[in-house]
């Protein structure tokens, strides 16, 4: 089973450096298929939010015109070893993602 | 913690089939996600009604938003969007491709103590503009780069 999701964290100082690996088709709904002429249906991570300790720290909206298997770095300060982050994400079709990582010491 | 894995293959139309992993369990977290989809932003034709319906009307040009993109990009299928915003209080911060049929790529909110940096990879049909706008202390900035697509990636 592939993983949906994964995060790298990287502590510098009390910034966590969050890297974000999704795998996710991210069809924008306009593709056309080569072989069956069929336009490929939309389906795309169209929300996500990021929580340090339970507590939301940023939310994003997608459009499917963010890349295959999106990739997603971001910042948080005040962070340090033991922190619990955690990514959640949501597609147009109301599948779930999460991923959680603890922040190691550096 | 119970989680739920399941895992079903789905057939979207697409030669071969796609395997989707799905981690379904309970939000750790007890925070919802974004409580709705902007779907006037996303659904803007044109970039200035992308540019009102996501909030960032009368942008005035900055300087202080640092927008790394490439000046060309081979694939369009994937292009590297790296922003920082050095104005102070930036709370959010918006993605758009002016020549994408959507122009509307990616809304960022950052709660106090985010930093307002993003690192996003984007679709990019042809050679346009990429313009990042952000709200800061109320007012909204812009800063806009032309990146050249040798190869558009929406697929087609």
């Amino acid at each position: 089973m592939a993983d949906a999701m994964k995060m790298r964290v990287t502590l510098e100082g009390d910034v966590a450096d969050i890297r974000v690996k999704m795998t996710h088709p991210m069809e924008t709904g306009t593709r056309v298929d080569q072989k069956t002429k069929a336009t490929v249906p939309a389906h795309y991570i169209n929300q996500v939010a990021a929580t340090l300790n339970g507590k939301t720290v940023m939310t994003a909206q997608w459009a499917g015109s963010v890349s295959k298997d999106p990739f997603l770095g971001f910042k948080v300060k005040g962070a340090k070893a033991g922190d619990k982050l955690a990514i959640n994400a949501e597609d147009n079709l109301g599948t779930k993602f999460s991923a959680e990582e603890t922040v190691a010491a550096k | 913690m119970d989680q739920l894995r399941r895992t079903f293959l789905k057939s979207a139309g697409i030669a071969g089939s796609v395997v989707i992993a799905i981690a379904a369990g309970v939000l750790k977290t007890g925070e919802a996600l974004a409580a709705a989809i902007n779907s006037a932003a996303f659904d803007a034709k044109k970039l200035p009604d992308a540019m009102s319906a996501a909030g960032f009307a009368g942008a005035v040009e900055s300087s202080d938003i640092d927008l790394k993109v490439p000046e060309i990009a081979e694939n369009g299928a994937v292009v590297d969007v790296k922003v920082t915003s050095k104005i102070p209080g930036t709370t959010s911060l918006a993605v758009f491709v002016e020549k994408n049929p959507l122009p509307t790529a990616a809304i960022f909110e950052f709660m106090p103590g985010t930093e307002p940096y993003v690192n996003i990879r984007i679709k990019m049909l042809q050679t346009s503009v990429v313009r990042v706008a952000v709200k800061a202390g109320g007012k909204n900035y812009m800063v806009n780069k032309e990146v050249k697509v040798t190869l558009g990636g929406c697929g087609g």
